[in-house]
């Protein structure tokens, strides 16, 4: 295990933790945001250049831009936070660690298949070979999640478009 | 064992980058000031220093001397770290970008260019879409309603005109075909046809992406985060000494930042006309070495790239000595109703041209 591994998971999980328990809804973002970066930290120590690059720009770069917009609108405080009572609490507890329970069950005996030094092709990761596999091997349903994205994009703009007799000034 | 990674020349290549761009920003403040004296007619600052050449000089010290203030109720740490991240995010972007060719030196061949990664547009992409956390966490963190009115308008206007910027960025990528800044570089200067420049090939991508640059960088017409006619002083609003320094600073850098990035992706870089041509009247009739010829050609080129980088700087001050505020709402609809869908009309543009072997 190299240092710089080492390092990354140290600093993913500390803040991942931090997310969980900062008492201010800002800081957990900011945590996340942190979070996004040791994760793409991860991708780039496993040669995967473009996920790494497109990790930051979709999630650290717009998805949690718009989750601090969202609570800044919100202004979120420890005092307006509401009481949740203690049922909730612990039915919360108790479903998220069967789920830990469950993730560590199902993962315990998982094998790795080996992998071949020899034939490995460590280029797997970039762009160019990405693209290959996105074109050939998943082409309708990369061309879907497109027409899916182009509807969605179309959607934003009508919504930004003038009605008729909006204009007041 | 521990095993860190090396990095050599290229760690020297990213000092200098980072001394330069501070260095550029620190004249970019002195700049600003004789070009809005020029345009207003004006002597502007001739104190410090011959032609006032000191002014940035004086006014950093005159930053750091400042009473630190922190307004009552303010996330302190927050306070703190937003102009850090606004700084740190715009020196980050610098170091992909390819300030020039190699220059060798007996066998070894050296690129002025920081790190060579084949996502470089990505990695620019991505890290100028992350320079609205400084103003975002800045604007809150002071507590006060203009500051975060301030922040809020910057994000939303960060994240809007970065669909179009991505959109336009597609443009160029679907005919250079790579996302390595050097070789977007390197394929626009094909011996003998140097006019090729990306700028040729996409005229209206070129427009969007200057457009969007503006707004990434809160320039004017579209500084409405610090829009001082209605927000006092927007997310800046609580700073002072050389915290406000660092926002003010950061706003240069990124200037800097954005206009080599257009230099690159449009204007050829670091390739200038006739360089081939001079490279080769040099090595074959003035008797100088082919390798010798190159450098030479490398350091004319260094200096081409910086020309483009300055005229676009001017280019920045210029607008804003001439054209008036754009109002909020004009803002969101240019971005959203003009620009996106200019920008996808510009995509089938390109895809089209390709397809039918126009431009490749």
């Amino acid at each position: 295990m190299s240092p710089l591994f080492l390092f990354l998971s140290f600093v993913a999980l500390l803040s991942a933790l931090g997310v969980v328990f900062a008492k201010n809804p800002i800081h957990s973002v900011l945590f996340l945001i942190l979070t996004f970066f040791s994760l793409s930290g991860h991708y780039l120590l496993l040669n995967a250049q473009f996920l790494a690059a497109v990790n930051i720009i979709v999630y650290a770069g717009a998805i949690m831009v718009l989750f601090l917009f969202v609570i800044m609108f919100l202004n979120l405080n420890i005092d307006t936070e509401p009481h949740k009572p203690a049922l909730a609490k612990i039915a919360a507890a108790i479903a998220g660690g069967s789920l830990f329970l469950i993730m560590i069950v199902a993962l315990r005996d998982i094998q790795l298949p080996a992998v071949n030094g020899a034939t490995f092709d460590s280029q797997i990761g970039m762009v160019d070979k990405l693209g290959l596999v996105l074109f050939t091997t998943y082409k309708l349903p990369f061309e879907l999640a497109s027409i899916l994205l182009l509807v969605a994009m179309v959607g934003a703009v009508m919504l930004g478009k003038r009605e008729t007799g909006e204009r007041h000034f | 064992m521990i095993e860190l990674p090396t990095l050599g020349w290229q760690s020297i290549v990213i000092f200098v980058v980072f001394a330069v761009s501070l260095l550029i920003a620190t004249y970019c403040t002195y700049a600003e000031r004789v070009i809005a004296a020029f345009l207003q007619d004006r002597v502007g600052p001739d104190r410090a220093g011959p032609y006032g050449l000191a002014q940035p000089l004086a006014d950093a010290v005159k930053m750091f001397t400042k009473e630190e203030f922190f307004p009552g109720g303010a996330n302190k740490a927050l306070f703190v770290f937003g102009p850090c991240l606004a700084m740190i995010t715009a020196l980050m972007s610098s170091a992909v970008i390819p300030f020039g060719n190699n220059i060798s030196f007996g066998n070894n061949a050296f690129f002025l260019q920081g790190i060579e990664v084949n996502i470089g547009m990505l990695w620019v992409f991505g890290v100028v879409s992350l320079g609205v956390y400084g103003v975002m966490i800045g604007g809150w963190a002071s507590n006060n309603k203009f500051s975060l009115l301030g922040a809020i308008r910057a994000a939303s206007q960060n994240i809007s005109y970065e669909l179009a910027m991505g959109l336009s960025l597609i443009a160029v990528l679907m005919i250079s075909g790579t996302l390595s800044l050097r070789e977007i570089t390197l394929q626009q200067s094909a011996p003998g046809e140097w006019a090729m420049w990306n700028i040729v090939r996409q005229p209206l991508g070129f427009i969007i992406f200057l457009v969007c640059a503006f707004a990434e960088t809160n320039r004017t017409p579209f500084d409405l985060p610090e829009c001082e006619t209605e927000l006092v002083g927007g997310y800046h609003t609580e700073y002072s000494s050389m915290k406000l320094g660092l926002y003010l600073f950061s706003e240069y850098v990124n200037i800097f930042v954005v206009s080599a990035v257009m230099s690159v992706l449009y204007f050829g870089g670091f390739n200038f006309p006739f360089q081939y041509e001079l490279r080769d009247w040099l090595a074959s009739s003035q008797g100088w070495e082919l390798a010798s010829a190159q450098n030479l050609i490398t350091a004319l080129g260094t200096l081409g790239l910086f020309a483009k980088i300055f005229a676009f700087i001017f280019f920045f001050m210029w607008i804003r000595w001439t054209l008036p505020r754009f109002r909020y709402d004009q803002l969101m609809r240019l971005g959203w109703t003009i620009l996106i869908p200019l920008a996808v009309i510009n995509i089938l543009i390109t895809g089209g041209l390709i397809t039918f072997g126009v431009i490749k």
